[in-house]
């Protein structure tokens, strides 16, 4: 799974856009619904630095649960990937949409659910310098 | 994404054979040489791998540093489809955007001469996004029959393209004789052609060597050489 190579890219240029080329430490909520291999995103954001001259001290990860919300019964749970196949987990690795084709409300059984949380990167703190 | 021309699809009414005509533009344009493009936007229904004849369980995307459409013959495809197995895809206008900003951005497609993009009919979250957050590097396709049901609404989708600031609209009748070339004599409104209706069409669909084979393949040509020549 390399789609980690493009999240850090889009990463990187958005925080040395917004908080410049100096970062002393980068704190990241990773949502587990893509299943973003933490070390590859790590290894991604710490090479992409270098190519784009951003100076980055500490990168913290912290994974962020799925959580979804049933629209029809308001039921909420927690979703966790690893139930899931390996062709449907990289199905919504790269579509995180696509999880709407396998689950259901696992009470009322809607497909009529919204994502709480626990989808796509976050970036939960920035301390420039 | 580093594509030479990026065209999309569009009508807002249904029926009048979106998917059908950006799937043969973009198959006949690949077959012919140039460096071809399709990807489906149509996420809640996309069909354009049902007019190439493509099981969607069996497309295979190449990654590397993001994803690589699958070849199709010549033609570099991606579709929605191929992320759900095929399987009913209920998404809110929200969960559209956000799937549709996912998917084109994690899309290879460096070094493509021509990108054809099917959009669901109407005038909603995907044509929006499209519309007004892509519009400077989207030239669009509109498709129209010559019913005045689809001309009506048409217009009006004309008109919400110009007012987005879409100065240069393609058109193309489907289904039809060439009557709308006068009726569409407007300026920043370019005819492309037309593709006229055929009992047997459904022959031309279905796999690659029907779309080879289609006996209206010189329409979709002539509308291929216009664009590309003009757009």
């Amino acid at each position: 799974m390399v789609h980690e190579w493009s999240l850090a890219e889009a990463l990187l240029r958005y925080v040395a856009s917004v908080y410049g080329p100096r970062i002393k430490t980068l704190k990241l909520r990773v949502g587990v619904l893509q299943s973003i291999d933490k070390e590859v995103l790590l290894f991604s954001i710490r090479e992409l630095a270098g190519l784009y001259n951003v100076s980055l001290g500490d990168v913290v990860l912290e994974d962020e649960e799925a959580v979804f919300k049933c629209n029809r019964c308001g039921y909420e749970w927690s979703f966790n990937p690893g139930d899931l196949g390996e062709e449907v987990r990289e199905s919504i690795h790269f579509l995180p949409e696509a999880v709407f084709a396998y689950t259901r409300c696992p009470r009322c059984g809607s497909r009529d659910f919204k994502v709480v949380k626990g989808r796509g990167l976050e970036v939960a703190e920035v301390v420039p310098g | 994404m580093a594509v030479k021309k990026t065209y999309v699809v569009l009508s807002s009414k249904g029926g009048v054979g979106k998917s059908t005509l950006s799937s043969l533009l973009a198959f006949y344009a690949a077959e012919r040489g140039a460096r071809a493009g399709l990807v489906d936007l149509d996420f809640t229904n996309p069909s354009t791998h049902i007019v190439l004849g493509v099981d969607p369980r069996e497309v295979r995307y190449v990654e590397e540093k993001g994803i690589f459409p699958a070849l199709v013959g010549k033609l570099r495809y991606v579709t929605p489809a191929a992320f759900t197995r095929d399987s009913p895809l209920p998404l809110r206008g929200e969960n559209v955007s956000r799937a549709l900003f996912e998917l084109i951005s994690i899309l290879r497609l460096d070094g493509l001469d021509y990108l054809f993009i099917d959009t669901p009919p109407g005038m909603s979250d995907e044509h929006m996004d499209i519309v007004y957050r892509l519009g400077e590097v989207v030239k669009p396709v509109v498709v129209t029959t010559p019913s005045p049901l689809s001309v009506s609404s048409v217009r009006k989708m004309i008109s919400l393209l110009r007012e987005s600031g879409l100065r240069e609209i393609f058109l193309v009748e489907n289904m039809g004789g060439g009557g709308l070339a006068d009726v569409f004599k407007e300026p920043g409104i370019t005819y492309l052609g037309y593709v006229p209706f055929y009992p047997g069409f459904d022959n031309c669909i279905g796999s690659l060597e029907n779309v080879r084979r289609c006996p209206l393949r010189s329409f979709f040509e002539s509308i291929v050489d216009k664009l590309v020549s003009e757009g």
